[in-house]
This record gives C-alpha cells, structure tokens and sequence, in this order.
C-alpha cells in the first residue's frame, strides 16, 4: 500500500479518531439526531481538519516552538470563521440548529491533535490527506449514530419516511429514546464495541484481571 | 434577585449539565475519569477557568463586538470566535504564571491539566452559551461557577464509577471506552430527571 493511502485509510477503521484516539466526541454526541445536519458537521469539520492541516504543515518551519499551540488555534479559528459565515449565509436554519457547535470546531481535539502530531511534522500535500482521512473516519462514525437513530426514533432516512409513524396514521410507533442525546452514548459505545470485535488489536487491557476461578488460581500459585 | 442567581446556578449545575446534557469537555472527561484524584483536580480548574473567562468574555462581546458596541454602524460578531479563543489562550497562561508564584500547592494539584483547559471545549462552549442568551454580567459569572461546578460533579462522579468498574468481569471489546460511554449514557439519564424542576 503506498503511504498516501495508508495515510488516507488508516483513520478510517484502523486508527479512528473517535473510537480509538478518543478525539472529537462533544459533537459527536450532540449533532447527532437527524441525518442531513450531520452531514453538514461532517463536512465542515473535513473541511476544517484538512485546510488546517495543510496551512499549518506550510508554514511549520518558520513556527517557533513555544508558541506553536496559539499559531495552530489562530489558522484554525480563522478556518472556523469562514466556514460558519458560509454556513450561515447559504442554509441559515441548519446552522440555527447547530447553534454553537460549528464554532466549537475550533476546540475540537481532531483538529488541534492532527495539528499537533502530524501536520508539525510532514510535507503540507501528506498532512491534507492526512486531516481528509481523519475527517472521513470522524464521518463514518457519526454517520452510522445519526443513521441508527435518526431510523429507529423518527422511522425515516435522510428525512425520507421509510416506516409511517403511528402519529401519521401509520404502524411504526417511534421510540423516543433514540431522539434522546442519552442514546447517542449507548450507539457509541456498543459501535467501539463492535468495531473491536472485528479489529481485535485495539482492545484495551483491563487493569484489573479476575482469576477465572479462585481456587484454581491458588493451585498454580503454589 | 437572589432567586433569579440561584435558579441560574442550579440550572447550570443541575438541568443544563454542560457535560453530560451539552457533551461538551467530552474528550478531556472521558480520558481523565479513571481515578478520583486527578478527576477532582481538573474539575477545580475548569471552575477556575470557566468562572473568569465565561465573565471577561462577556464584557468583550457586549463592549467592543456587539453591533453598535464600539461606535454606531460597528458589527464585529464575526471576529468572535477568535478573540474569545485568544482570551481563554490568555487567560490559562496567565492563571498559570499567578498559581505558579502566589500558590505553588494548588499549581502543583493541577499540574498538566491547566494548560489542555485552553483546547476544552467546555470553557468556549461556557462562552458561546452565555453570549448565545444574552447573559448579562452578573448573571455571566454565577452562570460560568455554575457551569464549571457542573462539569466538575459530572467528572468527579464518572471517576467514582469508573474506579469501581475495574473490578468488573466486562467483555473484551468493551474494556475501557466502550464500557465508559455506556456508563456515561446512564449517568444521562440520570440527569435528565433533572429536567422535570421548573424554576
């Protein structure tokens, strides 16, 4: 596989921003409910991540490296600013909806992380696909939440009805709890959870390990 | 008055839980909440930090960005995000420099934790909240202690459940970040029984 296209998969399944390097999970949670305004995230924050990768690793030889960090934060504020007056001028509601998360882009751990760890250190073409790679792995997972629950809490699929509500004279009666932020929580978890079972190299080791059974723990020991 | 301040903090602590009910501060809360100890510090920092700069932005936005703040015509809101973000940048800096000279204990108790609070979401989000509902002042500052204590009891309580947990026969695939996103979704609904107090 040449190293662009490991760069550009790898934070797809492999090295997930979300369920591996614990980055990014605010929105993650919260702009989750319906399809299309998830899709609006995610392209921002592609967006974002890839741009500022890309200004950040052109300019990285002439940042002095104590005040790397308020370098990194101005070219991704600026980037931010641009993307949330975009927003508010072509799809004024959307970002309504969205309310502070875009502007929160700018503390979003992706994009200081990817900064940081990999555009600081690489050419400024590898570290764009480097953040586009990192924006998709971010995508795929909210993708999947906002799918699951967008389904399962208003029977419908990118705001297409696909099972009729009851309220609607239909038979699907909507479960509320996946229009909850509380279930966006539990997709994660049992998503990571999946996703471990396939790639079982990410497993965390338990701190704690509970002998199978005590006394024949005691046998071995002695 | 003293009701109208007291309903904003309970609000902020309580049925607006900034972590648990915003997500916001999610990614420092998920990685800092296997031990009690450090829980509680950068829970005490991010009270800090929330109490200044929630406050210090609000006087910038209502005296220099607002429209017609700085002279009639004037509309700077759009340069926001920037300058609240280099404030914080500022501000934890500057905390950090005082704590490190007036008292040494408590910059020693926080340690590495003040300087990530710059890229925590959980301070801008505090920013872009208050100034999203027009707070004013006085209601900034009770809302920003408000919000920080929030954030701080929803740590300190997930570290106490997660050190618990290590004694847990969990599954494989769900050690660690799967197990705690779980637990942080029932801690969910937890407060959100809070939402049935009306003030």
């Amino acid at each position: 596989m040449s190293k662009a296209k490991q760069v550009l998969l790898n934070p797809i399944f492999n090295d997930n921003p979300i369920a591996l390097q614990i980055l990014g999970i605010c929105s993650a949670l919260a702009v989750t409910g319906t399809l299309y305004i998830t899709l609006i995230m995610c392209v921002a924050l592609t967006a974002v991540v890839t741009l500022s990768n890309f200004f950040v690793s052109l300019i990285r030889n002439h940042i002095p490296t104590n005040i790397r960090i308020i370098v990194q934060i101005s070219i991704i504020a600026t980037l931010v600013m641009l993307v949330d007056e975009v927003l508010q001028a072509y799809d004024y509601e959307s970002s309504k909806t969205l309310s502070v998360f875009v502007g929160l882009i700018v503390t979003n751990c992706i994009v200081m992380g990817r900064a940081e760890a990999f555009a600081m250190k690489n050419g400024p073409i590898m570290s764009a696909i480097d953040g586009f790679g990192n924006g998709l792995g971010y995508s795929i997972i909210l993708i999947v939440i906002a799918v699951i629950r967008e389904f399962v809490g208003a029977g419908t699929f990118y705001g297409i009805e696909i099972m009729p509500l009851t309220t609607n004279g239909g038979w699907y009666l909507a479960n509320n709890f996946f229009l909850t932020p509380a279930s966006s929580f539990f997709i994660i978890g049992f998503t990571i959870w999946a996703l471990r079972q396939w790639k079982t190299d990410q497993i965390e080791e338990p701190e704690f390990k509970i002998s199978k059974n005590s006394l024949e723990a005691k046998e071995t020991s002695v | 008055m003293i009701e109208a301040y007291l309903s904003i903090f309970i609000k902020a602590v309580f049925i607006e839980n900034i972590a648990i009910n915003f997500f916001l501060g999610m990614c420092t809360f998920l990685a800092i909440s296997k031990k009690i100890q450090p829980a509680i510090g950068l829970g005490i920092a991010v009270i800090v930090v929330l109490g200044l700069a929630v406050p210090i932005n609000n006087l910038i936005y209502n005296f220099f960005l607002k429209a017609d703040a700085l002279f009639p015509g004037s509309d700077l809101h759009f340069v926001g995000l920037i300058c609240y973000i280099g404030i914080i940048a500022a501000l934890v800096q500057i905390l950090e420099m005082f704590l490190d000279k007036f008292l040494p204990t408590l910059y020693n108790a926080l340690g590495v934790f003040l300087p990530l609070i710059t890229v925590n979401c959980a301070i801008l989000g505090g920013v872009l909240f208050s100034i999203e509902r027009n707070l004013l002042f006085t209601e900034s500052v009770v809302y920003g202690l408000g919000a920080g204590t929030g954030w701080a009891l929803a740590i300190v309580a997930l570290a106490g459940i997660t050190e618990r947990l290590k004694y847990a026969d969990i599954p494989e695939g769900l050690q660690g970040l799967g197990i705690t996103f779980i637990t942080v979704g029932l801690m969910c609904f937890g407060f959100l029984s809070f939402g049935g107090i009306s003030l």
